[in-house]
């Protein structure tokens, strides 16, 4: 089923209709940060230092939540985004949450981006019982809601995608030698793990060589001469953009063709696999949620219609190839959805029982079919995904759409 | 032996993009007797400006001479905007303002052109050098150019009178203005010519790691790393000392087990100590006399 | 070469540091200063609270860069190294071994004293750019060591470990940040009366001596290689003691937390306070702290830029840091006064 924007606001009015039916919308509560007038929305973003690509993702959002108070706000009230820079080192993350929370008294904090930011707030944010809603980043910690009532993921996590993986393996190259090259911190790490997990006790026959980079490394070129040399004949690309592109380049150059499984991280068309050349892109697989906004698939769909009329009024510097804005914008619409949920009872308790009701939400820019569900013990917004592979010019969607669930 | 001489020869390739920063890194050095930490940065900002030039249509050759000329004057410009009002300020002042410099440009350049990476043209042609396609024609390219600069400079610095002057400015200021040397601009033509060099760097280095505002920060690392190796007097053991790193990391990623594949840097800059240790100025340094 | 030139003709010459009298305004500077932090922790919301507390802990950092780069003439660009070598002593012996806080310093101290001086034995043989190459290796190094598959069941990998922050003893009526900062406040205290006995002493004239002459001043029969391996050791006792309050304070480490960034902010630190400067590094710890913080308010996207721009500013107003500024602000206006007394 595809929906377009209308449809995706009916859907909106309509649980809403259906929650304001509630007692919870008798009278006007609000905990600190949200008022009348306004809703006080916390975040910390990399905006410098050495990971400063993603504050295109904290641009984004802000983009998004101008264009939502010049529409009038959410049930009138305007959204005030405040976002810090953490320059991605844990102990600012700290600081600066510290400040959203106790000096500008933000109703919660909204998509802190990093695994390490995200851990050294963990225990705080959950002492102090605020929401830390949304988290970018794909660990599979995020999602423990009897011990961490008030932390939330949003993308799918990064194990269920290496499971994923491993699943299309055991049914379609079982007898394959797989190679990895990974970035060796907890993103790299999961994934591996996810996919040792899927291939269950086949993991150690099957997987013949394991290249960790650092992301200090100029280039992967040593790592992919390894690979190649351990005659695997499944690469698995568990790397970042430049990473991926450089990688993608050199397998290409040296000759080696194995079946390649490129992680979502990197399977932007503008972004990487055009800077690493197309032809050598050809025949990648990999899995996605969103919609590649560089996709040509996508060029008479509603849902990148609007993304597009967004960009071009409210973010209009914004990278239109990079995936980043689709994300920002996507998970935007997300805590946006959470905000109208909760109607005029804006406490932080109520924002996390809104954020664990979410039900068969289609964002504009998730593929077709994948929803958000959350409930009470459901913790993981997006568990879906679905394959797809690169012909030259395009992804191409096949298979059913699947969800290596972990942990709940 | 086969996986030895694939990481060899793909050692000598990453180790050509350590030489040709290793090569900057020793011109600036000869200017003001130390190293420029936002080197790196300069490189890859003018990297950009000849990226843009080539998206406005240039042909590449004319941007590449372009960018060369502009990252000149740039250099010779920062030099005299930057650096000359600090003139009389102790050398650690100096160094944090190479760290204000490096913070400058890198935000300025994500600004401008954002953090996306991007493909850079090579102008040596794509496909590999050999039959096996370790190396590819543009490492080679690379690798070639990387030697000519080093002819260039080994020339300029033993048998021009501008370059014989500019390593007395850097070695002994007072005594060189003595000899009626303008100091000043001494050290602002190195600054020049240490950019030019760095955009060369860039350009042939943006190929194979792609273009995005963060691609020198580990390189000029492992460019000083290369340097100091093999001397930071000598040009020639620089760029030797920037093969060697590239081939030794490779080496301990592919041999040393367990901690090889995850600290391979650690265990090449350990080398690096150890060798500094044995030989305080390098492999091919000049040893330093004090005179008391 | 040029290193120890320069540090030579601009930091205060030994006998000005060593034989300086302490005027009045400097008693009056001293007590006005212990009043106000006194009042901060009853006055102030806790984040400010939390705030201070860091910035003195990078100062006491700095402080330990100070002694082996501002005193004994000794380039480093590694000392976040130390700083992670104590954070995680603090943190693997509360986490792993439920041991109290109050022992995770003097610990700490121990092992990054034994840690710094080893490393300052070969250090011994490089000078300037080299020592400045080999420290700054180190400070790339640390962050990997700390996730290697060998020492991961200690430092928990690249996930951290996370550490409860400490209450207050003997039922004090503080709570934790309150607490942090008083702690905090205590062994700066501590730290530097320590720093500036030792930079007035003896053997703090040797360790001078030694970075403005060292041909001479092994002549005058002082063990320099001995003094200045010890000299990286206390440094880094210093810095890994600041180390074991900010795992503390942040209550979490990670090898992310310990990059080399953190060395160079701490080279900063020291430049803008002032070299060989012992109170300048209170100042270098709130630049170090709150300079990002402005940098951002001015603009997301050119926050990098912004912050460098300052930093330039800043080097251009006080070539010397903030104490050689306030030297000059003093010298003058002692001047002025006997100009207009005579």
């Amino acid at each position: 089923m595809r929906m377009n924007k209308r449809a995706l606001l009916t859907s909106i009015a309509a649980s809403a209709v259906a929650a304001a039916a509630g007692p919870a919308f008798a009278e006007k509560k609000y905990g600190p940060g949200a008022s009348d007038t306004e809703i006080k929305v916390g975040n910390t973003m990399p905006y410098s230092g050495p990971a400063s690509a993603y504050g295109l993702i904290g641009k984004s959002i802000e983009a998004y939540y101008k264009k939502i108070n010049a529409e009038g706000g959410v049930n009138g009230r305007k959204i005030n985004f405040i976002s810090y820079d953490d320059a991605y080192s844990p102990p600012k993350t700290v600081e600066q949450v510290r400040k959203l929370v106790e000096s500008d008294e933000v109703l919660l904090v909204f998509q802190p981006l990093g695994t390490p930011s995200n851990s050294a707030i963990h225990k705080y944010m959950n002492a102090k019982k605020v929401p830390q809603l949304f988290v970018a980043t794909g660990a599979t910690k995020w999602g423990d809601p009897k011990n961490f009532p008030w932390t939330m993921g949003w993308q799918p996590n990064y194990q269920s995608e290496g499971r994923i993986y491993a699943e299309y393996l055991m049914k379609n190259r079982p007898q394959g030698k797989i190679g990895i090259l990974f970035q060796n911190d907890d993103y790299g790490k999961d994934y591996v793990k996810g996919m040792k997990d899927g291939l269950g006790d086949k993991a150690k026959t099957m997987i013949v060589s394991e290249q960790p980079y650092e992301t200090s490394d100029p280039t992967v070129d040593s790592q992919i001469i390894n690979l190649k040399s351990s005659s695997a004949d499944v690469f698995f690309n568990v790397t970042t953009p430049k990473f991926a592109a450089q990688a993608i380049k050199k397998a290409h150059e040296i000759g080696w063709t194995p079946l390649h499984l490129l992680n979502n991280v990197s399977n932007s068309v503008g972004s990487v696999l055009k800077p690493a050349g197309l032809d050598a892109s050809k025949d990648i697989l990999s899995t996605a949620y969103l919609k590649d906004p560089t996709d040509s698939t996508w060029d008479n769909d509603p849902g990148k219609k609007d993304w597009l009329a967004f960009m071009d009024k409210y973010f209009p510097e914004g990278d239109k190839t990079s995936s980043f804005t689709v994300y920002g914008y996507s998970v935007a619409q997300t805590l946006l959805q959470v905000l109208k949920q909760c109607g005029d009872d804006l406490t932080r308790e109520n924002v996390m029982k809104q954020a664990a009701s979410l039900k068969d939400l289609q964002l504009a820019m998730a593929l077709p079919g994948i929803k958000i569900n959350t409930s009470e013990k459901d913790f993981f917004p997006f568990e879906q995904m679905q394959m797809q592979k690169f012909n030259g010019e395009r992804w191409e969607l096949f298979g059913p759409i699947m969800s290596g669930e972990v942990g709940s | 032996m086969e996986l030895f001489l694939h990481q060899v020869l793909a050692g000598l390739a990453t180790g050509g993009i350590y030489a040709c920063m290793a090569l900057a890194v020793v011109m600036i050095y000869q200017a003001i007797d130390h190293l420029n930490f936002a080197q790196g940065e300069m490189a890859m900002f003018s990297t950009f400006i000849a990226w843009q030039l080539i998206q406005w249509g240039l042909p590449y050759w004319l941007a590449f001479g372009a960018t060369i000329a502009i990252s000149f004057v740039a250099g010779v410009a920062i030099e005299r905007v930057v650096l000359k009002p600090l003139h009389n300020a102790p050398v650690l002042s100096h160094v944090v303002a190479f760290i204000a410099l490096l913070a400058i440009l890198n935000s300025a350049a994500g600004f401008i052109w954002d953090y996306t990476i991007k493909s850079f043209p090579t102008p040596f042609g794509n496909g590999p050098l050999f039959e096996q396609g370790l190396m590819s024609k543009h490492d080679g390219g690379m690798i070639a150019v990387t030697l000519l600069m080093l002819a260039f400079l080994y020339l300029f610095f033993r048998h021009t009178r501008i370059g014989l002057a500019m390593r007395a400015a850097a070695a002994n200021p007072e005594s060189a203005r003595l000899a009626g040397i303008r100091v000043g601009w001494m050290t602002a033509l190195g600054w020049g010519m240490a950019a030019a060099i760095g955009s060369v760097a860039g350009m042939l280095i943006a190929p194979v790691v792609f273009l995005e505002p963060n691609m020198m920060l580990s390189i000029l690392l492992y460019g000083f790393a290369g340097a100091v190796v093999g001397g930071l007097t000598s040009p020639g053991g620089a760029v030797l000392g920037g093969f060697l790193v590239g081939i030794v990391e490779n080496l301990a990623g592919t041999y040393i087990p367990v901690v090889g594949r995850e600290m391979k840097l650690t265990i090449a800059l350990f080398i690096i100590v150890a060798v500094l240790c044995v030989k305080p100025s390098g492999l091919f340094g000049r040893p330093i006399v004090t005179r008391v | 070469m040029m290193l120890r030139r320069t540090i030579e003709t601009r930091g205060p010459p030994a006998a000005e540091v060593a034989g300086m009298a302490t005027p009045a305004w400097r008693v009056i500077v001293f007590v006005l200063g212990i009043v106000v932090l006194a009042t901060i922790p009853f006055v102030l919301k806790n984040f400010y609270i939390f705030q201070i507390t860091l910035a003195v802990i990078y100062a006491i950092a700095i402080l330990g860069l100070n002694l082996l780069t501002g005193f004994n003439g000794q380039f480093s660009l590694g000392h976040s190294a130390f700083y992670a070598i104590g954070a995680y002593t603090a943190a693997i012996m509360m986490d792993g071994f439920d041991i109290s806080y109050i022992w995770t310093l003097p610990a700490a101290a121990m092992v990054c004293f034994v840690f710094g001086f080893l490393f300052g034995l070969p250090a011994l043989r490089l000078e300037n750019i080299y020592l400045a190459l080999a420290t700054f290796a180190l400070a790339i190094a640390i962050p990997q060591v700390l996730k290697s598959s060998l020492v991961e069941h200690w430092t928990g990998g690249v996930q951290g470990i996370s550490i409860i922050k400490p209450d207050a003893p003997f039922g004090l009526p503080l709570n934790s940040d309150q607490w942090l900062y008083v702690y905090t406040i205590l062994v700066a205290v501590v730290m530097y009366v320590g720093a500036h006995n030792l930079v007035k002493s003896r053997t703090g004239r040797a360790l001078i001596a030694i970075r403005d002459h060292p041909i001479a001043a092994s002549a005058m029969g002082i063990n320099v290689s001995l003094y200045k391996s010890l000299t990286f050791g206390v440094s880094a006792l210093y810095t890994g003691v600041a180390g074991a309050l900010g795992a503390l304070a942040i209550s979490f480490v990670a090898p992310d937390s310990f990059t080399f960034q953190l060395a160079v902010a701490l080279f900063v630190g020291l430049v803008v306070g002032g070299v060989a400067s012992i109170s300048g590094t209170l100042f270098g710890g709130l630049f170090v702290l709150f300079v990002p913080n402005i940098a951002e308010h001015f603009s997301k996207g050119l926050a990098g830029a912004v912050y460098g721009v300052i930093l330039l500013l800043v080097i251009y107003l006080m070539p010397t840091g903030a104490a050689g500024l306030v030297r000059l602000i003093v010298s003058r206006l002692v001047q002025q006064g006997r100009a207009s007394g005579r």
